[in-house]
Order: structure tokens, then C-alpha cells, then sequence
């Protein structure tokens, strides 16, 4: 099947403005009677639930987390973009869009790229009002830093916090309608499963994670805001909760699911110190902006940093992307990292790592400019180490972070699947094979500030919606399909814990389809991850009860989505033979390493459809058509 | 490392509780703290015993979710670090450690070292934020705010909710969480308009939630792992006595 985005026909600087006139409106007080459902709290299920309940639609807002605030968002160190230029350095709309998709090395919509940098403005002027409290120079102006892919300052930031600040905005003005009693917060409730009738997505199966009471609620439109699956790598910059399972039970349920294998590897994360480790922690990559990267000339060079000469260093993103240095593109800067460890040039006592020097900004700045600008990060790096980053290298090396894939959706972010709705990381929508720095908090507030709350009303005011209780047969007939799966896997009784399963599906996608990847990997970790997963549902061991406040039960239900997930996404990394943005495949390169796209076959977005679980799943395309921005090799040279 | 553990096991809010002590052999000092108890969890699920309920995410200091009393203070010994980045360096070999959960009377135990802390948002609820609908904002840089106070207001929105502060308090107050909240705004032009308003009702409602008064022992400041002022707190003090004798007081008497 040929997947249509329904990008709106005119040029690409009017088709939003177009689109917007031509959408149909929902009546102020027909809104009232309109019910969405909206699944995870982070900057876009957050600024999305509000923004629908300010318009007065009833809201129903769900989260496994204890509070909203917690959502994973909040971790998001290094800043927003923005295109407003004030640093007067040519900024422009349009050049946020041509950098977005060029960074994503041609494998976004041009349409959605466009229009997310024209909101992406007024997501600022947005966020200052609700008083986020960016940085500011003496003057009181807005104050800006440059990001990685971008030849300019566009970053606004707070601190090192900038995800805390814009989620405690969007979380407060959620929280104001929660006084308001528009919305409903239902905490610590985990959606399990996705309710689909006569082919419209009316609701969801949700298990509280108290008591474990199985409850449906229905609405007019689902919309899942449930972030990325990072965490099938197991280890990741994710938060330990961060899980497929609502977009992957969606997919179950007919939603296609687009370009899993486009995975970003952060390239300045602490590296892992042992197998004890539960998670990889992110340094922002704001750091790169006075840090240099550098590794020994020469391998196996176990000298202290300090003592190695300048003329035995390599700098080596410097060297090999001078016009962009150490502000290379994530995906590039992660493999060239790869690349001087592969030959034997890494560092620390794994040989996985590079340095992240900041000796020259200390002696050109003054250690207080420094502490100013990243103290908080050289503290957790040395809480995290214990070495002192103002004094010695601090030590780096790539790690999963963000996913570009997820749920196929049109420009009016809603999936195939009629009433389904999916915003922010959930979507595949704006970041191509690759996301740029600063770029995702942009997109998570665009989607639920600007885009979701206008397509929503066009879809209600567009269709028929039948009158639907969680009495339906549907509602039953899933409440008890997920019963019986919370049944089958406390029944088990075998002898390994979620977490060793989990641990053990890391190290295969890691090692067949983490920063590059190749065929027969691929075919290889094909085989394996089955047999994992058969082995799941034979020796899984279990404690405690379903009706009760189950830390092992939970993370069962997550990991046994994400083994069958993983399958998915290597089949997508198997028939993308291509190398793209994150996604590298080895047999596709250029003499001097860079990654080899093929437009003529492969200039396509990939829409899956699930044919049961173990099956190959039907690969749809959407073919992408590069009007404004040439498609070009992508050099950062 | 070899480690004693005394941590709390309690099976519902009903049950009362008790400690129960547990033996590590060979903790690594890169661990933190959490992933010291990620492994005696996977100890004990494997011995088909119920591991240890805990709250936690982000693991990098952010989210606020880590909770536990170590040693009887919230989040353990280190200055300005939480739970999830505290690592057991900061121990020694053959140490006893006492691990709680967060205790206040507004934070009832809900399992094990789990509290239930959405006091915390019924307060924000009632106040902890400015009414600007999305679509109304002016132009970002028409609204100046001076260095000084975008800093002192950054200082004080650092908050991550995590509730060590009431833990610590010997009377359980909230008077730390709530004066960033207030503080944070009230450096703020935007948030002027509402400022009277807004300490009214957040103190209204910290007060209906079950927490203690501020009696200036100072404990809340050393226990919060952002290294918050208690100075924020004489500056919310300042505006509700303010607020108490204004024109919004009378308004929002009259709306209760």
C-alpha cells in the first residue's frame, strides 16, 4: 500500500496557514461534548492536555508515574531551538527547516519539517509566559547558545534543565485544568491495550498499578504521548519506566508503525562502568560547545590525559568536520567516536571511551565562566565517576537516546487508525533518520501547543462518531485478552528475573543493531531474539500477586512487548538497505566511512503492519518528495 | 564491598510495618545507590521472595521519584545529591545501612519504601502556576526580566517535587516545596498579577493537606538535593502576609 501523509497542496511556506482555514471548526459549546483520552504526561501529552481542555474539550489524562511531573521529558538537559534570530547571526525559518532536514538526512516530510519550525517561535513566546525562566543576559533579553548541526545560536535554554523548566510550565498549566475539573489525571495507571471499533480507535485498557484493577475508558479520540523505545537496547539514557508497550499494543491493533530502526545514539554519555549498571547517563551535548573530543594518536596509549602532548592528541571531529568540529551531528559524532575506539584508540578501562576536554575553555574563559555554564553537569559527572571533570578529560562514548520512529501518522498527527492520535517521540513524524539537538522539545510542545489541538477539532467536526460505552463487546473482549496475558505470565514459575531477559535483548540489539549495522547481524539477532522470547513465556519467574502494587509484574508486561518489538525493528533495519542518519549499515558507506544513502530505492518512509506476532510484518511506504531542500549528500565537512 | 541492610517492609497502608535485614557480599563502589538495591531485588525474586517496592525513574537526579531515608536522612549523606545519584563509594566496606521511606503525615506509605506524595500536586493545583491559555502570548522578548532575577527565579523553579524536604522537617512542613513554587514566580513579571492570589491559595491548600508548620530548624534546606534556599521561605512568608491583608484576600474568602 502507497501511504498518503495528506500534506496540504500550495507552497510550503502557506500550506499550515492553508491547512488551518480549511480545516472544519468544532463549536465552543459542541467542544464540551467531545471526550480525548491522552496517554502520558510528558512536554507533549502534558502542553496537549491542556491546550484541548483551555479549548473546552473534556480531557482524560493518563500516567504510570506518581505524578505528572515525572514524565522523562524532564531530564532533557541542553536546550529548545527556535528559529527567532535574536542573535541576529541569519537565522530564519527557513534555515531551521533546511538544517531539521538536512540533519535527518532526507528521510522527513518536508511539509511537517516546515510547519514545525514556523510554531517553533511561538512555542518560546508560549513558554515565557507561563514563566520558564530561560536564561537571560543583563539586558533582560533572551539569551541563546548553539547546538549541534547548526552554524548558529538558536538554542534557548535554562541551565542545564531546560526539559525540567518546560515541562514544569506545560505540567502547571495541565494542572490548572485539573483545578478546573476540565481534566481528569488518573496516576500511577499504565494503558495496556488499545480499543478499536468498526476500524476507529474509541478507547483504552488500562491497569492501575496499585491494586492491578483492569478498568476501560472510552473517548471520542485516543491520543498517545508515550515517548520512545530506547529502552529495548536495555541500557539507554531512558528512564528505568520508559517502555513501548502503548504504541506497540497500538500497532497490535492495526496502527502502522514507521521507521523503527531509526534510533539515535547520543554520543556524549558517560561510559558504562560494569553489568550492574541500570542505566546510561546523558552529558548535554551543550558541552560540546567549549569541550573538545579527542583520543590518543597512538593505540593503546595508557598515559594520564594530562600527560599525553598536544601533538600526540588527536581531535579527531575537528580533523574530520572542520566547518562543524566538535557541534558534528549527533549520529556522525557517535560514529566517529566508534570508529577511533574500533581501532584500538579508546580509552578508560573498557577501551569505550573518548575524551571531552575542557582545559583550553577553562584557560581561554576562566574556571567561572565554565562552572557558570555546566556546573551542574561537571557535579553529576563527578557524583557519577567520582573524577573531577575541571581537573582531568572527562571520559564519553555513545549510548541510545531517542528514537526517531514510532506510530505512522499525516499531517494531522493521527495514525491509520482513525480517532488514534500520536504526538511528540510516539510519532515518527518531523526528525527523519536523524534528530538534531534541541529539536525535541521543539517538536513535543509543536505538537501539543499548536498542531494537535486545531487537527483534533477538524477530525471531530469531519466525522460521525457513534455512541459507544466500555459496556461495547470490544471493551470486554480486550479487557479480558489483557486479564488473561496478566494470567499467563504470573503462571509461568521458571527461573529467570524481567530484568535478566531484558538485559539479555539489550546486548543483542546493541550488538546487531545499535550504531551500525549489517546484514547478516541482522539475520543473525533475527534468530536470536525469537528464541529469547520463547524462552520469556517457558522461564520467566514471578512473585508477589496481580492485584496488588507489583514491581516484577510491571516489568514483565513491558519487557515481554519489547521482545516482540525488537523483531520488528530489525526487520526494518534489514530491508532499509541503506545507510541513513542513525540508521548505518555497514555495506553502505562511503571510502572515508560517511554513510551512503540510496534516494533512488529508498527515499521512502516505512510504514509497518502487524500480521501476528512472529510473522514478518507488512512493510507500506510513503514516498517522500524533496521540493525545497535538494536532496544532497549530507557533508558536515 | 560487603554491606548490612535494615530497610522497612510494610505490605500496605494497613499493615504496620517492621525492618528486616538483608546481607550484600559483593557490592561494586560504582554502583549507586539504587543499583545496589536493583540487586538485591533480583536476589530476591529469585528466591521467589517479594523484592523490595521502591519509587524511582530518571536515575539522573531529575525527576524527582527516588525517594528513602538512609540512615535517617532523606536521600542519605551526601549534600545536594539524590537517591538515584548517591553511589556506594560513599560507603564502606562492612557498613550498616538503615533504609526508610520518606516519613510525614502527608505522605502516607502506600508499600514498602513507596509514599504517595500527590499532595504535592493538589498544591500546584491550587495555584502553582499562570493563567495564560496557550495561543495568548506575546512576543518573548517584550517581556524583560533583569539577570539578578531570572537567576534568583531559576534557583528557586529547580525544584523537583521530591518531598526531602518535608521528610526532613521534624514537623513534616511543605513550607520548602510551596516558597520555591511562590519564589519562583514571584521574580518574575509574568507572574505579578496573580502573586497574591496564588500564595493564598497554595498555602490554603498545603495547610488542608496535613502539613506542619515552619518552626526555622532549617533541616528542609539541607536536605533538599537542588541545595534550595530557606530564604525562599521568608520570602513566601513576606507575600502571604502581604496577600493576607489585601483586596484578593476578601475575594478569596468570599469564593470559599
Amino acid at each position: 500500500m502507497i501511504l498518503d501523509g495528506k500534506v496540504p497542496s500550495g507552497r510550503i511556506e502557506e500550506k499550515w496557514d492553508k491547512h488551518r482555514f480549511e480545516m472544519k471548526l468544532v463549536s465552543p459549546a459542541n467542544k464540551r461534548k467531545y471526550k480525548i483520552l491522552i496517554v502520558g504526561t510528558g512536554l507533549a501529552g502534558a502542553s496537549a492536555a491542556a491546550s484541548l481542555a483551555e479549548l473546552g474539550y473534556n480531557v482524560e489524562v493518563f500516567t504510570y508515574h506518581d505524578s505528572p511531573r515525572r514524565a522523562h521529558s524532564i531530564a532533557a538537559q541542553g536546550g529548545i531551538n527556535a528559529a527567532k534570530n535574536y542573535p541576529n547571526d541569519g537565522d530564519s525559518i527557513w534555515r531551521l527547516f533546511y538544517d531539521t532536514v538536512k540533519g535527518g538526512d532526507f528521510r522527513a516530510r518536508e511539509a511537517n519539517v516546515y510547519r514545525l519550525a514556523q510554531v517553533s517561535n511561538n512555542i518560546i513566546d508560549q513558554c515565557v509566559a507561563q514563566g520558564v525562566p530561560f536564561a537571560r543576559e543583563y539586558s533582560g533579553y533572551l539569551a541563546n547558545r548553539s547546538f549541534g548541526g547548526a552554524q548558529l545560536s538558536r538554542t534557548f535554554y535554562a541551565r542545564g534543565q531546560t526539559g525540567q523548566q518546560l515541562l514544569l510550565g506545560a505540567y502547571s498549566a495541565m494542572m490548572r485544568q485539573v483545578g478546573l475539573k476540565k481534566i481528569i489525571l488518573h496516576t500511577r495507571t499504565e494503558m495496556l491495550d488499545l480499543v478499536v471499533i468498526d476500524g476507529v480507535a474509541r478507547g483504552i485498557v488500562t491497569r492501575n498499578l496499585l491494586n492491578g484493577k483492569i478498568e476501560s475508558f472510552v473517548g471520542d479520540a485516543v491520543v498517545l504521548a508515550t515517548g520512545g523505545y530506547s529502552n529495548v537496547f536495555f541500557l539507554s539514557t531512558n528512564a528505568q519506566a520508559c517502555n513501548v508497550t502503548a504504541t506497540y499494543r497500538a500497532y497490535k491493533r492495526g496502527a502502522f508503525f514507521a521507521n523503527p530502526a531509526f534510533t539515535q545514539i547520543h554520543p556524549t554519555c558517560i561510559p558504562q562502568s560494569g553489568e550492574h549498571q541500570s542505566k546510561l547517563t546523558l552529558m548535554s551535548e551543550s558541552l560540546r560547545n567549549d569541550g573538545r573530543v579527542w583520543v590518543p594518536k597512538n593505540p593503546g596509549d595508557k598515559r594520564d590525559p594530562r600527560d599525553i602532548p598536544e601533538d600526540e592528541r588527536d581531535y579527531f571531529l575537528e580533523r574530520m568536520y572542520p566547518s562543524y568540529g566538535n557541534l558534528a551531528p549527533r549520529d556522525i559524532a557517535s560514529r566517529a567516536a566508534k570508529r577511533v575506539c574500533d581501532e584500538g584508540r579508546g580509552v578508560g578501562p573498557t577501551g569505550n571511551g573518548v575524551y571531552l576536554d575542557f582545559a583550553d575553555a577553562i584557560k581561554r574563559l576562566g574556571k567561572k565562566v565554565i562552572e557558570e555554564r555546566y556546573g551542574n553537569l561537571f557535579e553529576m559527572y563527578e557524583r557519577i565517576t567520582g573524577d573531577n571533570p575541571y581537573e582531568t578529560p572527562m571520559r564519553i562514548y555513545p549510548a541510545p537516546h531517542y528514537t526517531m520512529g514510532g506510530l505512522w501518522v499525516d499531517y494531522n498527527l493521527m495514525s491509520n487508525l482513525p480517532g488514534l492520535h500520536v504526538i511528540g517521540e510516539a510519532n515518527f513524524s518531523d526528525h527523519g533518520a536523524n534528530r538534531l539537538g534541541a529539536s525535541a522539545l521543539m517538536q513535543g510542545l509543536a505538537d501539543g501547543y499548536f498542531i494537535l489541538p486545531y487537527t483534533i477539532g477538524h477530525y471531530f467536526a469531519t466525522t460521525k462518531l457513534e455512541k459507544v460505552t466500555t459496556d461495547h463487546p470490544e471493551f470486554k473482549k480486550v479487557e479480558k485478552e489483557v486479564e488473561e496475558r496478566i494470567k499467563k505470565i504470573m503462571s509461568i514459575n521458571g527461573k529467570k528475573t524481567p530484568t535478566q531477559f531484558h538485559r539479555e535483548l539489550g546486548k543483542i540489539m546493541w550488538n546487531y543493531c545499535g550504531m551500525s549495522r549489517n546484514e547478516q547481524g541482522l539475520k543473525t539477532a533475527l534468530e536470536l531474539v525469537p528464541k529469547l522470547r520463547e524462552e520469556f513465556w517457558q522461564n520467566l519467574t514471578m512473585v508477589g500477586e496481580e492485584g496488588d502494587l507489583n514491581i516484577v509484574l510491571e516489568k514483565a508486561l513491558r519487557v515481554a512487548d519489547f521482545l516482540e518489538f525488537a523483531e520488528l525493528m530489525l526487520w526494518d533495519a534489514l530491508e532499509r538497505n541503506e545507510s541513513c542518519g542513525g540508521h548505518f549499515r555497514e555495506e553502505h558507506q562511503y571510502p572515508d566511512g560517511e554513510a551512503k544513502r540510496d534516494d533512488e530505492n529508498f527515499c521512502h518512509v516505512a510504514a509497518w503492519e502487524f500480521t501476528g506476532v512472529g510473522n514478518k510484518p507488512i512493510r507500506h511506504i510513503e514516498p517522500l518528495v524533496f521540493e525545497y531542500v535538494p536532496l544532497t549528500v549530507r557533508s558536515y565537512k | 564491598m560487603k554491606i548490612t541492610l535494615h530497610i522497612w517492609r510494610q505490605k500496605n497502608s494497613n499493615d504496620k510495618g517492621h525492618f528486616e535485614t538483608y546481607h550484600l557480599d559483593n557490592v561494586i563502589e560504582d554502583m549507586s545507590f539504587l543499583e545496589m538495591l536493583d540487586v538485591l531485588n533480583e536476589k530476591l525474586v529469585a528466591e521467589g521472595k517479594e523484592p523490595v517496592a521502591f519509587d524511582h525513574d530518571c536515575r539522573e537526579g531529575i525527576c524527582g521519584a527516588c525517594s528513602l531515608t538512609i540512615n535517617g536522612i532523606p536521600h542519605g549523606p551526601e549534600k545536594n545529591t539524590t537517591t538515584c545519584q548517591l553511589h556506594m563509594r560513599k560507603f564502606k566496606d562492612g557498613d550498616e545501612i538503615w533504609v526508610e521511606p520518606f516519613r510525614a503525615r502527608a505522605f502516607p506509605v502506600i508499600k514498602d519504601l513507596i509514599v504517595d506524595r500527590s499532595a504535592f500536586d493538589r498544591i500546584i493545583q491550587a495555584g502553582g502556576f499562570i493563567s495564560v491559555n496557550t495561543g495568548q502570548a506575546p512576543e518573548a522578548n517584550s517581556i524583560l526580566v533583569p539577570k539578578q532575577n531570572a537567576d534568583n527565579a531559576m534557583d528557586a523553579a529547580q525544584c523537583i517535587g521530591c518531598g526531602a524536604c518535608v521528610a526532613a522537617c521534624p514537623n513534616g512542613a511543605a513550607m520548602l516545596f510551596v516558597a520555591a513554587k511562590v519564589s519562583h514566580f514571584a521574580y518574575l513579571p509574568q507572574g505579578q498579577p496573580e502573586r497574591k492570589r496564588r500564595v493564598l491559595a497554595m498555602v490554603e491548600q498545603m495547610q488542608k493537606e496535613g502539613f506542619g508548620n515552619c518552626s526555622n530548624f532549617y533541616e528542609c534546606g539541607a536536605a533538599c538535593p537542588k541545595g534550595i534556599s530557606v530564604r525562599f521561605i521568608a520570602l513566601m512568608n513576606r507575600d502571604y502576609l502581604k496577600a493576607s491583608y489585601s483586596e484578593e484576600k476578601l475575594e478569596f474568602a468570599e469564593k470559599e
